[in-house]
């Protein structure tokens, strides 16, 4: 598939609108994540509910989420290309990168997104310690 | 089938059929796909399943219902492209809204990882989208096993793969789902598709035999409707896709004529009872310099003489020897040409397959319109596909001659220059309306060659093996080898006239008392 738009000169397949944010040195490591859902099923809340402790505990203030509903609005899974659902996506910083199924597996979605630990955290891989 | 008889019988209502308009398959399926159902298409790699997927949509939008194609495997764009050869233009269907995709094929630049259970809610819901988008009657899947092959959980993807198809029904359009096998005769289909999807099963084979492709189509089951059942040979042409051919649809609708037409020997016409029957088939068979293509060459003339288009198959001889040859017995072909009386078509057989010769012949023929066709000779098709595939040849080009009220003739060699059968004449003789045969007759140190009218359908005719010469006009007819026996086994041996008389004296007395005026057809 060709995106539209002009490409990316730094990613190869990639329209380079998503490097549109990071101009700014506050933005350069925020996460913009989109999760694609399909209506008020209990996997959905799973995945919404997964996400969400993932982001507190490891992307604290450094991330935006917005949720699309592919019920109320297929084309745009059509437009990205989706499948499966729950899919998230991790349109910031690139590399683009997704991650489907219900979150439950922190260790997965933390090397799916390919989240840095954070500088003064132990490795993503590690477990928590509670 | 008699919807009506059905429907007295039982209190639900028979199962809609869905004309596909696809050539001929509506033919088998007994009037199309069922409606409002979805049907598995599989078939082995190359066995020409997206094609078919999409012709199915292709057809559609000609009848002017509208599709949705949902891919898994090939991208759209490779779809857009390799469809062009067909004269699809899938872009254009698009841009006027009559074809939706649903671009579901993997993407190489995205990196997914799995993270816990999921389902294809997300595909569903573009289905259903896209669906409603261009209002569409009949929906494509292609195909089934390439969604498994994206993700790891199988038995996810079953579940979900039946949720789309019972959503399909729901949405009341007809559906073709392709599914890949992994041999030609064995299981329905891989990842046990065919166990959600088992309503209606139509198998596409490419069956490799004797060094030849061979492409059927069988209807392996329709529930709760009728379809002609066993495998039906089809190809895949340019401009057309897939064109299935019918043996047995088509000689239901076979008309009868009797009127009659001239062989183009004044000789020959009398031994037939008065010409070959106009959309009747004569098959002449003999070994190699017997007067086969003589016999042919006469046949065009008698019909350009009587103001008949006239079509001539050579796959043995150029166009140059042919009209060289004709020259010699006093015959212009290229004033028969230049006049637009005939139409001569020199090729090698082994081209194409048998298949497709038989598409292109009947193309030829739609387009030319010739009221007689020629095909000189039968065993050089022999060898260009399968005894089967040849036989199946042999029916569907007869059929089609008939049902467009073609008077044909075919030629068959013989492998033995003094007799015996060929495998040609051993398998297509009972297809052939008439039979004559051309021998060799060894007869006191010379060659002399023989005639005679072994079969013609519905008319008397002369029993006689007559002694004919190949001169300038073509053949002249001699006199009976009255004295003489086995010349069709291919062992003449002379007989004293008097045992002949005495032998002749006795079947002549006990033909003379029930002498029928017609022979009933053999």
């Amino acid at each position: 598939m060709q995106p539209p738009g002009p490409a990316c000169p730094v990613c190869p397949g990639l329209v380079a609108s998503h490097l549109r944010l990071p101009q700014a040195e506050g933005l350069l490591s925020k996460y913009l994540l989109t999760l694609y859902v399909t209506g008020t099923s209990p996997r959905t809340q799973t995945a919404i509910d997964n996400l969400n402790r993932i982001c507190t505990e490891e992307l604290e203030g450094r991330y935006e989420l917005k949720i699309v509903d592919v019920l109320e609005n297929p084309q745009r899974a059509e437009d990205e290309r989706i499948l499966a659902t729950p899919t998230l996506i991790k349109e910031l910083p690139p590399p683009l990168r997704r991650v489907i199924g219900d979150l439950s597996d922190k260790d997965k979605v933390l090397l799916g997104l390919e989240v840095r630990p954070r500088p003064n955290n132990k490795p993503p891989a590690s477990p928590e310690a509670s | 089938m008699t919807s009506t008889n059905r429907a007295a019988r039982s209190d639900h209502r028979a199962v809609e059929k869905l004309p596909t308009g696809i050539s001929s398959l509506d033919n088998i399926a007994k009037g199309g796909l069922p409606k409002n159902r979805t049907t598995l298409i599989s078939g082995t790699a190359g066995s020409g399943k997206t094609v078919f997927a999409v012709q199915f949509l292709a057809a559609g939008i000609a009848k002017g219902e509208k599709g949705v194609f949902v891919t898994f495997e090939e991208s759209a764009n490779d779809i857009r492209a390799n469809m062009r050869s067909f004269g699809w233009d899938l872009g254009q269907w698009e841009e006027e809204g009559k074809l939706a995709f649903v671009d579901a094929s993997p993407d190489p630049l995205i990196e997914t990882v799995e993270a816990g259970a999921f389902d294809l809610g997300a595909l569903l819901a573009r289905v259903e989208n896209a669906v409603r988008k261009v209002q569409a009657t009949r929906v494509s899947v292609d195909s089934l096993g390439a969604v498994f092959s994206q993700f790891s959980d199988q038995t996810m993807v079953r579940g979900e793969l039946f949720r789309i198809a019972s959503a399909l029904k729901a949405m009341g359009v007809t559906a073709v789902l392709t599914a890949e096998r992994t041999e030609d005769h064995g299981p329905v289909a891989r990842f046990g598709v065919e166990e959600f999807i088992a309503d209606n099963v139509l198998i596409l084979r490419n069956v490799l035999e004797d060094e030849t492709r061979r492409r059927t189509i069988e209807i392996l089951k329709f529930r709760g409707c009728d379809h002609q059942k066993g495998e039906y040979p089809f190809t895949i042409v340019p401009n057309g896709g897939v064109i299935v051919i019918p043996l047995s649809a088509m000689q239901l609708s076979m008309k009868s004529s009797s009127v009659r037409i001239s062989s183009g020997n004044k000789d020959l016409d009398e031994m037939c009872g008065g010409g070959f029957f106009r959309d009747s088939v004569t098959l002449v068979s003999g070994a190699t310099g017997t007067g086969k293509t003589l016999t042919v060459t006469q046949f065009l003339q008698g019909g350009a003489a009587a103001g008949e288009k006239c079509l001539l198959l050579a796959f043995e001889e150029s166009r140059d020897q042919l009209v060289r040859n004709a020259t010699g017995w006093g015959f212009d072909f290229e004033k028969m040409e230049r006049d637009g009386m005939l139409r001569m078509v020199c090729d090698y057989p082994d081209l194409s397959g048998l298949e497709d010769w038989l598409i292109t012949i009947q193309q030829i023929i739609r387009d030319f319109k010739p009221q007689r066709v020629a095909l000189d000779s039968l065993s050089a098709l022999e060898n260009a596909g399968t005894l089967k595939a040849f036989r199946e040849f042999v029916i569907g080009l007869t059929s089609f001659l008939k049902h467009e009220e073609i008077t044909g003739m075919f030629t068959a060699t013989t492998g033995s220059l003094m007799g015996g059968d060929s495998i040609t004449e051993s398998n297509i003789s009972t297809l052939t309306d008439s039979i004559v045969l051309l021998r060799y007759v060894e007869m006191f140190g010379e060659m002399k060659r023989g005639l005679t009218v072994l079969k013609m359908r519905g008319s008397a005719h002369d029993k006689a093996i007559r002694e004919f010469t190949i001169g300038k006009g073509g053949m002249q007819m001699g006199r009976a080898f009255r004295n003489v026996t086995g010349i069709l086994g291919g062992a003449p041996m002379h007989v004293s006239p008097g045992d002949v008389e005495r032998v002749w004296a006795q079947y002549d007395k006990a033909i003379d008392r029930r002498r029928p005026e017609t022979i009933p057809g053999t």
